[in-house]
């Protein structure tokens, strides 16, 4: 599988995430912002995390105008595959791409720690190969992870199944880490080829770093 | 002309760093404050030929750029 990682001046995650799929087997290259072009035979864009433009203004906020993410768009618009890791899936935000927005983590911190995450739904190419109800342990690392959705979006979100992770403990019960609606940590769009989660399943691929749940997540996109 | 544009969360919207304010505040004995909403002031030198057409255009970059309208509102103030 071909896969296009773009990067922005103050991405830092784009060899962890390169590193992390050409060990699943996959060949990625990493894109700079100013290309207009995703190749043609590219089969998944994964924005990665990072703080792209400095995160001024808001996260995501200038980088949604670069020449890539213009070309990020038409791809995914055209049914093409899109998954947004922590700064990526804010940016997925910022563009519309996927609904609601992020606020400020509620206790203002930078929270940087493994947390388990429940999946809600894999009914979707991302998740297909974990479990419903599955207990995942996945690394997160951010300051504005909390999700927002106004009350009739967050009805849309739950009835076509685009809730796919929530934050919980070991246990399954709820347990979170920054204040988001409904623990909320990934999410996809209505037509499921475009997704965004604030934590790094590339950052878990390996047990000797804590945890190779990631590599369950990653594999989804495997054909 | 200057543009002052406010920037600022959504009535409905909880803002963590107003309640965190809210809270230090609180802990400082100004015992008065009933709530706190933190934003952010963005102004622009502009080059325009009326005051009318600044605050249009003013306008449309919040709407595009300087505040998210999913969870912002702004306000615009055009001075001379």
């Amino acid at each position: 599988m071909k896969i296009v990682v773009p990067r922005f001046p103050g991405t830092n995650c784009e060899f962890d995430t390169k590193y992390a799929f050409e060990r699943l087997g996959h060949e990625v290259d990493i894109l700079w912002h100013e290309e207009e072009v995703i190749p043609s035979n590219t089969d998944l864009v994964v924005i990665p995390g990072g703080f792209s433009y400095g995160d001024y203004l808001r996260s995501g906020a200038i980088a949604r105008f670069s020449p890539v993410m213009k070309a990020i768009k038409s791809y995914a618009d055209n049914g093409g595959y899109v998954l947004g890791i922590c700064n990526g899936f804010q940016i997925l935000l910022e563009s519309h791409l996927l609904p609601g927005a992020m606020k400020r983590n509620e206790n203002l911190h930078f929270v940087s720690k493994h947390q388990y995450l429940k999946v809600e739904d894999c009914n979707n190419t991302f998740l297909r190969r974990c479990k419903e109800g599955e207990i995942l342990n996945i690394p997160i690392a951010h300051a504005e992870g909390n999700y927002y959705i106004e009350e009739d979006g967050l009805k849309e979100l739950y009835d076509n199944g685009q809730i796919i992770l929530t934050y919980c403990d070991e246990n399954g019960n709820p347990d979170n880490p920054n204040g988001s609606v409904d623990g909320i940590a990934g999410i996809c769009n209505r037509e499921k080829n475009v997704f965004g989660l604030m934590p790094h399943p590339e950052r878990a691929i390996e047990k000797i770093l804590g945890s190779d749940d990631g590599v369950r997540m990653l594999e989804g996109f495997l054909p | 002309m200057k543009a002052i544009v406010n920037v600022y969360l959504k009535e409905g919207v909880l803002d963590p760093q107003g309640k965190a304010v809210h809270h230090a505040l609180g802990a400082l004995g100004f015992t008065d404050v009933e709530n706190v909403r933190v934003g952010k002031q963005i102004v622009l030198d502009l080059k325009a030929d009326s005051m009318r057409a600044a605050e249009e255009e003013v306008e449309k970059m919040c709407e595009t750029l300087l505040a998210n309208t999913v969870i912002e509102d702004y306000s615009i103030e055009i001075v001379q």
